[in-house]
């Protein structure tokens, strides 16, 4: 019967980490519908990024708030997570604070661990002031109701929640310690859970065991609880930043990509040793389906501008420097972010159900992203430039754009007009070639 | 205006059995738009008092194919590109200067994967290695202690990273440089990039060029300067639609050295 507690614990603990690891991989078989990616380049530069961009969060602290409370969080989390290993092995073998070998430098760890728990619980108290008090405006925009300002809630929720359980944990464990509870060891040092003692003070050793053994399951519960809920919420940044940073584009933001498919066939076009009448080769090209040019659903995206639409955290950064946003057109980077990851996973959820994907009749481009948002992009790479995991809107507009105008012929009128000119006399406007050096006479 | 400037072609360069030292990408905006062409004049009296041997493509020159690319027409892009690719390789072209940011960023990153490889830079970034070379001289004139804001071009900033080399040449101008709220890295589009120059902008509550302008207004300045034709135009616009126009000019960053030095 002793034991019961601990196989308890670990059923709860494979279940919670084996149902996280199920959704883990139909996130990585989704992202695996896009087309190759182009991750050529430096390896060690790509490293050099996910230090000095998801590690080292150079990006956050441009705006200098929220990236100080954001590092405060983000050092919490991972520091305290070391917390989280000695509860599991406290879990899986009734041991209590199996670490207090350690001695002094356990008692530094735990106090640096009641610290920033008071830290990561002040900070989230101000974010959660930043999204309903102060209604910052990128919090707002119309991309954010329902789901995703709740999701945005529920996080904060989730860490003032797991952090008060740390520390209560920590006092009921403290005050049994003081009393010479059986089992409780003097162990830790605890500097902000301390203030909690006159609270427990005169509670028998009982009711102290029952306070602390219910913090102690529920923190444990409460983090298995957090980490399932990742996959269904903005949250799963927190893992994919960091691969996100990786795939990264190196090349600069100017350089868009050349579409090889395209350099093929205008290579054919301009050889004049290529006959324009002559039969299509036999053989493997023959065969070859021909591409399709730019995107209009999700499987037309790169598997890293896939990865990119899951990382997105919606802080909404690109979307309030974006020159088109702030005047007050539709377009919005960050909606082109959470569009792209919500029609992925209505495939994913359209493979789960039939075995394989069945045309259900939507796409990305029309029932999620409208024309009207593509054409509003000046390109202009401010929401590249502003967004801290290193998520390019960009380049998916641009592919939806490719396809808007190479497969369907639908750039807006004076567009076309203008690469009609283009096309006949090497302008955007209808001037005549010929008169291209009169500047330098009038 | 009909002052001659000297402004030889390539196709005459070639005539001659010699190179230039540079080639002057002028692009279609520099050809042909009225504006934009009073740039390109400032910027080869910059060259010719510099004793730069300089040349254009003249009516070889085309379109780079920026905006059919931002548009998304890849193919139109392309074809651009390789048409001039293929005249540039003819006359052996080394080393380009455009007064284009985006002519600039197109021929620069995206030419090379196409089989056009050539030095490319800003007119900025020309001019100023012709003044840390000593050959060029700039000095405040009328602009001395003058107001001046920088509207960083995109396509010569964020997309490129130069941020610099205008400001450097305007601090040589002894002027006042004020900056905008948003600048360098964070600075706001005109925005005419990613074509929208030739359209109408979507529905919304204000042009982006108001906007900026707006924004370079709140700075005070005497000069509103630019490093690309099309900021150029945005900017000029938004002066007109603030009613400004007779207190703040709009200028390139060339035309400002030229008419301080009085060329
Ligand atoms: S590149 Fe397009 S979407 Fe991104 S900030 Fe500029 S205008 Fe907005
Ligand atoms: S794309 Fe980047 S900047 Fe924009 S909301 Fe997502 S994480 Fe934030």
């Amino acid at each position: 019967m002793q034991y019961i507690p601990n196989i308890l614990f670990l059923i709860v603990l494979v279940a919670g980490i084996g149902y996280f690891t199920k959704n883990i991989r139909k996130i990585i078989r989704n992202i695996k519908l896009g087309r190759e990616a182009d991750t050529s380049g430096n390896k060690s530069e790509r490293w050099g990024n996910v230090v000095r961009i998801a590690l080292g969060q150079s990006k956050m602290v441009v705006r200098p708030i929220a990236g100080l409370m954001h590092f405060v969080v983000y050092v919490g989390f991972v520091i305290i997570n070391i917390e989280v290993l000695e509860i599991i092995i406290d879990g899986l073998f009734g041991t209590h604070r199996i670490f207090s070998f350690l001695g002094g430098f356990y008692d530094f760890l735990i106090a640096s661990f009641e610290i920033l728990a008071l830290l990561v619980f002040i900070a989230v108290i101000i974010f959660w002031l930043r999204r309903n008090v102060q209604r910052i405006k990128r919090f707002l925009s119309p991309e954010m109701e329902g789901w995703p300002k709740n999701d945005g809630n529920l996080i904060l929720y989730f860490e003032m929640v797991l952090m008060t359980l740390f520390i209560v944990l920590n006092a009921a464990d403290l005050q049994l310690q003081n009393i010479g509870a059986e089992h409780y060891s003097r162990a830790g040092s605890f500097p902000v859970s301390q203030y909690l003692l006159p609270l427990l003070d005169g509670l028998s050793e009982s009711t102290l065991i029952i306070i602390e053994r219910a913090a102690w399951w529920l923190h444990i519960i409460g983090i298995l609880i957090f980490l399932n809920y990742l996959y269904y919420s903005k949250h799963l940044h927190i893992i994919l930043a960091f691969p996100n940073v990786y795939f990264g584009k190196l090349t600069t933001p100017g350089k868009f990509k050349n579409l090889e498919s395209v350099t093929k066939e205008v290579k054919l076009m301009m050889d004049p040793n290529v006959d324009p009448f002559a039969a299509p080769p036999e053989g493997a090209d023959a065969a070859e389906a021909p591409a399709k040019f730019g995107a209009s659903d999700v499987m037309d995206l790169t598997t890293t501008q896939l990865l990119n639409a899951y990382t997105c955290t919606e802080c909404g950064r690109c979307t309030s420097e974006c020159p088109a946003n702030q005047t007050g057109k539709k377009l919005s980077p960050r909606k082109i972010m959470m569009d792209t990851r919500d029609r992925l996973q209505e495939v994913g959820a359209n493979i789960d159900a039939n075995g394989s994907f069945q045309d259900d009749g939507k796409q990305l481009l029309g029932d999620y992203i409208s024309t009207e948002e593509l054409w509003a992009c000046t390109t202009c790479n401010a929401c590249v430039e502003a967004c801290p995991v290193s998520i390019d809107p960009l380049s998916i507009i641009m592919d939806m754009r490719q396809y808007l105008v190479m497969e369907q012929s639908a750039a807006p009128t004076e567009l076309n007009v203008t690469m009609t000119n283009i096309e006949n006399n090497s302008a955007p406007w209808p001037f005549n070639q010929m008169d291209r050096a009169n500047w330098i006479k009038e | 205006m009909s002052e001659v400037i000297k402004v030889p072609t390539m196709a005459e360069f070639m005539a001659q059995g010699k190179n230039p030292e540079v080639l002057f990408w002028v692009g279609c905006a520099g050809s042909f738009d009225d504006r934009a062409k009073k740039i390109s004049k400032a910027f080869a009296k910059l060259l010719n008092n510099a004793g730069v041997e300089f040349a254009v493509l003249g009516t070889e020159e085309g379109c780079s194919g920026d905006p059919a690319k931002r548009a998304g027409n890849e193919f139109l892009f392309q074809m651009q590109a390789m048409m001039n690719i293929q005249v540039l390789n003819g006359y052996e072209i080394k080393k380009i200067v455009t007064t284009c940011p985006h002519c600039f960023n197109t021929l620069k990153n995206e030419y090379p994967e196409l089989g056009g490889t050539y030095e490319v830079m800003h007119h900025t970034q020309f001019l100023k290695s012709l003044l840390n070379e000593g050959r060029l001289k700039v000095e405040g004139g009328k602009f001395k202690g003058k107001r001046i804001t920088f509207h960083d071009p995109c396509y010569l900033g964020r997309a490129n990273n130069e941020y610099e080399a205008p400001r450097d040449l305007l601090r040589k101008l002894e002027v006042e440089l004020v900056e905008m709220k948003r600048c360098k890295s964070r600075g706001l589009c005109c925005g005419a990039g990613g074509a929208q120059m030739f359209k109408e902008p979507e529905n919304g509550d204000k042009d982006i060029n108001i906007e900026r302008t707006e924004e370079a207004l709140e700075t005070k300045p005497d000069v509103i300067a630019a490093g690309c034709p099309f900021c150029n135009t945005m900017m000029t616009d938004g002066v007109k639609g603030k009613e400004k126009e007779d207190s703040i000019e709009v200028m390139d960053v060339a035309e400002m050295i030229a008419a301080a030095a009085d060329l």
